[in-house]
């Protein structure tokens, strides 16, 4: 007797129906009558599509790379930070920047007051990086810039930086965010048009596999996505034509799909549904190879991985009762672990309010640690495989994020729709709709619309605003800029506007420009003369 | 009644703004979204032109002491008496700080859209 035959639907058992967030309605029990048809059950880790993993022996050779978040204000601060973290084994530092130099001002600038070293390290010049990567050797350490709208300044700095320092950067790693396209959609760090500003990621895409090519230029980032308010389908989707809009614009330079496409790398989120999230990133990863492989004609498997970040987001967390955070948070691991993940980063369970203390970090960490190494997550690779919901759910999701970017297509393309502000518009719905959801009670969240109590409102700390630190910043600028050599400054600036004029890849004037410790606020000037400032399209 | 909703400074968080945004719209009023790092200069024109009854001013950065000086500054230099709000990441402590510069209410982050909604909807009474 088939299982079919015996099998109830909502109706016949008289219960409610239930939708995913991404609104794809679940049965109340799955069967092989689901998964036989899909004719996967034979799929390996490893093996092309990569649907359970993209090694054949994922974790039991080596677990995820935690890796957490943090910005210091100072290249001095960032650098005793960096050498105390080396000290202590770690071999990946990551960098955040502050808004101006995100957004391509200088400290000086007047739009800077106040936020000069506030998020993150400010970076005028060169100098600025020299200090901070004093005593460290690029040859040994990868760093990871998390930088979107001056992204290609600053890899510039960090090529001129290794080249002065004599370092063949045919062997010089790393990995920039430089993932323009999600900046539009959230985060907010645009500077230029929305095509030119794809032009600057592709330049860094054509020079890193030129001229650095163990270098990843780019990590796409569905998290931000996701965070704005997209839906778990939309968040790939959205991704997916991020990628292939830089992949385009690559191939269009004549570069082979096989000498840049594994540099590619991903970062996504996690909150919401639990077999939602995994599916997402299962059929996700199947679709991504095909794409690669079948649209791109990728011969090289490692052109088809989707390789990942996902960690979890800030979306799911809540101010009420935070320590129920740290129970989401440890779902939120497992979701990761469980979706074959290579890196994990978590939120801290009071970043919904503050700024993480040292204990919330370490509670962090050792969830991460207490799954690799109590919970035997490590053992078996994709050990949700063959499981009749999970693989109907990888199916269904691999259809639904290709038919979604599908409509990213009837809208223009990605690059259209951002620009027409198209996504914005969407999202920003979606997230009204979310938010008003958990206001009104009709998207359940524990502390928030259910088993409430009566609370003291939370102290909310901001780190001090360090104005010492930022006056001497200003200082060194001022300083800098008398004793450099104004006419080769002024030289390569020029250089700059006429390869942006002759629309030539940008990063070895640039490059050149930095050497002579050009400002990023001035490179980003001259960028702005010529291809002018992206106008944010206002829907409301 | 007409509500600027503005982004002040560089901070690219806009979630929540447009997310209120839509709720007041729902609510029946008017509303104006400046869009990201506009100048309190441009915000406080902006709110002049389209002819505001109120401001709200989204800050998560962390500026929000400094920015609502300068907001006191601009609308002291220009006599202007539209009452003007704060909303985002704001510690407790800050509220009476941002009040004593001229904020005329201080929301922070977790405040419902219900609670918000009713406060412009006194201002409008008042008026």
């Amino acid at each position: 007797m088939s299982a079919s035959s015996t099998r109830k639907t909502t109706e016949d058992l008289r219960i409610k129906k239930v939708f995913l967030e991404s609104g794809i309605e679940v049965d109340p029990v799955y069967t092989a009558d689901d998964v036989e048809p899909l004719g996967i059950r034979n799929e390996m880790p490893g093996i092309y599509p990569f649907t359970r993993g993209i090694h054949p022996a994922m974790y039991r050779e080596k677990p995820f790379t935690i890796r957490q978040y943090a910005g210091f204000a100072s290249p001095e601060e960032t650098n005793t930070r960096f050498l105390f973290l080396i000290q202590n084994g770690q071999s990946g530092l990551n960098v955040a920047f502050d808004l101006p130099t995100q957004c391509g001002l200088d400290s000086d600038d007047p739009a800077a007051l106040g936020e000069v070293g506030r998020v993150g390290m400010a970076v005028d010049t060169l100098d600025d990086f020299e200090i901070a990567f004093r005593g460290i050797d690029l040859d040994k350490i990868t760093v990871s810039l998390t930088i979107n709208g001056t992204a290609i300044i600053l890899i510039a700095l960090y090529i001129a930086l290794a080249e002065k320092r004599g370092i063949d950067i045919k062997s010089l790693r790393g990995t920039a965010q430089n993932d323009i396209l999600k900046e539009f959609i959230g985060r907010g760090t645009w500077i230029f048009p929305v095509d030119k500003s794809v032009k600057l990621v592709v330049d860094t895409i054509e020079y890193c596999a030129k001229h650095v090519p163990k270098y990843s230029p780019v990590s796409v980032c569905g998290y931000h996505i996701r965070e704005s308010g997209a839906n778990p389908i939309q968040e790939m989707a959205y991704a997916f034509c991020i990628a292939k809009a830089y992949t385009d614009g690559a191939l269009s330079k004549g570069i082979d799909i096989d000498d840049f496409a594994s540099r590619l790398s991903f970062n996504f989120d996690i909150y919401g549904n639990f077999f939602e999230q995994i599916a997402k990133f299962r059929g996700g990863r199947r679709l991504w190879a095909k794409i690669i492989r079948e649209e791109y004609g990728a011969k090289n498997d490692h052109s088809c991985w989707l390789r990942m970040i996902a960690g979890g987001g800030g979306g799911g967390l809540t101010k009420e009762q935070p320590e129920n955070n740290i129970i989401r948070s440890a779902y939120y691991a497992l979701i990761s672990a469980l979706s074959g993940t290579q890196t994990m980063a978590l939120c801290s369970y009071d970043e919904a309010y503050t700024i993480p203390t040292e204990k919330s970090a370490e509670i962090s960490l050792r969830t991460m640690q207490i799954m690799i190494h109590e919970m035997g997550i490590c053992d078996t690779v994709d050990p949700l495989g063959g499981s009749y919901y999970v693989e109907a759910l990888t199916d269904r999701f691999e259809h639904e994020i290709a038919r979604e970017m599908k409509t990213v297509e009837a809208w223009g393309g990605i690059v259209n729709a951002v620009a027409t502000g198209k996504i914005q518009e969407s999202v920003s719905k979606q997230a009204y709709q979310r938010e008003m959801g958990f206001q009104t009670g009709v998207v359940p969240k524990v502390g928030l619309n259910m088993f409430t109590r009566e609370e003291d409102p939370r102290p909310v700390d901001f780190h001090p605003y360090n104005q010492e630190a930022a006056d001497n910043q200003v200082l060194k600028l001022n300083r800098i800029k008398a004793s450099r050599n104004q006419e080769a400054v002024q030289r390569h600036l020029a250089e700059i506007k006429a390869d942006a004029l002759a629309d030539n890849n940008l990063l070895p004037s640039i490059i050149a420009a930095v050497k002579e410790y050009a400002t990023v606020g001035e490179i980003v000037q001259v960028l702005k003369e010529v291809y002018g400032e992206f106008e944010e399209p206002i829907f409301i | 009644m007409k509500i600027l909703l503005a982004k002040p400074g560089l901070d690219g968080h806009d979630v929540g703004v447009k997310v209120l945004a839509h709720g007041l719209k729902d609510a029946g009023f008017e509303v104006v979204y400046t869009g990201l790092r506009k100048s309190i200069e441009t915000i406080v024109d902006m709110a002049v032109e389209r002819q505001a009854d109120a401001i709200g001013l989204s800050i998560l950065s962390g500026t929000h002491l400094i920015l609502a000086e300068r907001m006191n500054g601009v609308m002291a230099e220009r006599k202007l008496d539209i009452p003007w709000l704060v909303g985002g990441n704001i510690p407790v402590l800050d509220v009476p700080k941002l009040e004593a510069s001229g904020a005329a209410k201080a929301f922070p982050t977790g405040s419902k859209i219900q609670e918000i909604i009713e406060y412009f909807e006194t201002l409008n009474t008042k008026k």
